[in-house]
């Protein structure tokens, strides 16, 4: 376990950003259970490389995320690796809820009668963040939701799995870049839960050696030998 | 009803065209197993464009066919899949890029030619501010890319064949940009990629 250079609480509903460094790594926690944390990563170098959810699933023939998996960017390189998780499953498919499909769940939730407990929409928080380092909505990119779980059928169907995630389920991401991670708590677009209730998630930035030759997520798939590798260079 | 406009688009080129609201664009495979790797835009926005997260989610169910609404990132509809002989089209694999095939086969495959390379060039000949930020997350015509229940993604033989179309009626002014794939790695397409052909008309059929 890392030493825990900081922690943030982040209550339900919020939007979070950090550039992760290299040697170091992010955990997020679900602290109640029943958590979303929605995540979008880019290079903090160059914004316009950022996560690539298909170059992720297709290197890796995966569609979900968990140890010894890694994030892609669209360069070829890994921003971050799933270094740690207590859970098993997270969706990367299901994406982020907009304005209006909060307003057709949840109902009006203003300022002016809930104050900061007024209802938000991820994809709105999103853009507004990453409006802070000067991206646009053409910077927006796939979304991956730490906590939750869509289960596929053979037809295809996607469904959410409610009561997936427990308190006290972890997950650590080491950046094997400088990355600009974007976390967001509230809930996932495909939770049947008819009431606003996002949960908070705790999230710790840790010290995390570099990946060693007999790293697990380095030797989990050639692939991803080679993702290291490129990620590597990039920094010679 | 014969078509405003056809075109046969060989492997390895890009397309790029405008459809009009109420149009209909037909995709062919023409020999069967072919890739067409596709974007669409908001003709008026380009930053309100096709969004495979959204367009999955809107519908819960991850293959694309008859009866599918394209969504946009700003929710929109885009356009609408109103007649499928293929059956399924993927839209989580994504476009091969030079820098994907390094990483999936060999890094000594950084040469090749990729869809992202296509893309990239539509985008800077058609010289209206479109970019690598805007070559996001496409549709697979044609490609079976099924999901297990265990969550592995698999590339499936192709349910695509020699004649197999998808017809799409633009619901906005939309801005089409196709790759039609070149990939020599990939067994997908038996290692040999092969022309489509792109119609567009004024009523289905």
């Amino acid at each position: 376990m890392g030493e825990v250079l900081f922690e943030e609480a982040v209550p339900g509903g919020a939007t979070w950003s950090h550039v992760v460094k290299r040697g170091t790594a992010l955990r997020l926690t679900d602290v109640n259970g029943g958590a979303n944390a929605g995540a979008i990563f880019y290079n903090a170098a160059n914004f316009s490389e950022r996560f690539n959810l298909p170059d992720t699933l297709k290197a890796q023939h995966i569609a979900r995320l968990t140890e010894g998996f890694v994030l892609y960017s669209d360069m070829g390189r890994i921003l971050c690796s799933v270094t740690r998780d207590t859970l098993g499953w997270h969706d990367p498919l299901g994406g982020c809820a907009n304005r209006a499909l909060v307003a057709e769940k949840y109902g009006e939730g203003n300022y002016q009668t809930l104050h900061n407990g007024c209802y938000k929409d991820a994809l709105t928080s999103f853009l507004l963040e990453i409006a802070k380092y000067g991206m646009s909505p053409r910077d927006m990119c796939a979304v991956v939701n730490f906590f939750s779980k869509v289960a596929v059928d053979e037809a295809g169907a996607m469904s959410f799995v409610s009561g997936h995630s427990k308190a006290g389920s972890a997950v650590e991401l080491r950046a094997e870049m400088n990355t600009l991670v974007v976390v967001n708590t509230c809930q996932h677009p495909l939770d049947p839960n008819p009431v606003y209730d996002p949960k908070p998630v705790r999230l710790a930035v840790i010290k995390a050696p570099p990946a060693a030759y007999d790293d697990p997520c380095r030797l989990s798939r050639a692939e991803n030998g080679r993702g290291f590798t490129l990620t590597e260079r990039y920094f010679l | 009803m014969s078509p405003l406009y056809e075109t046969t688009v060989l492997a390895g080129e890009p397309w790029i065209y405008e459809v009009r609201k109420g149009q209909f664009l037909r995709i062919v495979d023409v020999e069967g197993n072919q890739a067409a790797d596709t974007l669409f835009f908001n003709a008026h926005d380009y930053e309100d464009r096709y969004s495979a997260q959204d367009t999955i989610r809107a519908q819960a169910n991850i293959y694309l066919t008859t009866g599918t609404r394209l969504i946009s990132s700003r929710g929109n509809t885009l356009l609408t899949i109103v007649a499928d002989t293929c059956g399924r089209h993927d839209t989580l694999g994504g476009a091969c890029a030079m820098e994907s095939n390094m990483v999936r086969y060999q890094i000594e495959k950084r040469y090749m030619h990729a869809c992202r390379q296509s893309f990239l060039k539509a985008a800077i000949e058609w010289d209206r501010g479109l970019g690598k930020r805007d070559i996001t997350h496409n549709i697979n015509f044609f490609m079976n890319v099924p999901v297990t229940p265990d969550g592995r993604l698999t590339f499936e033989d192709g349910v695509s064949g020699p004649g197999k179309y998808v017809e799409l009626r633009a619901d906005m002014d939309v801005l089409a940009v196709i790759s039609n794939c070149p990939q020599l790695n990939n067994p997908c397409n038996a290692y040999h990629p092969t022309p489509i052909h792109v119609s567009i008309r004024e009523a289905a059929g």
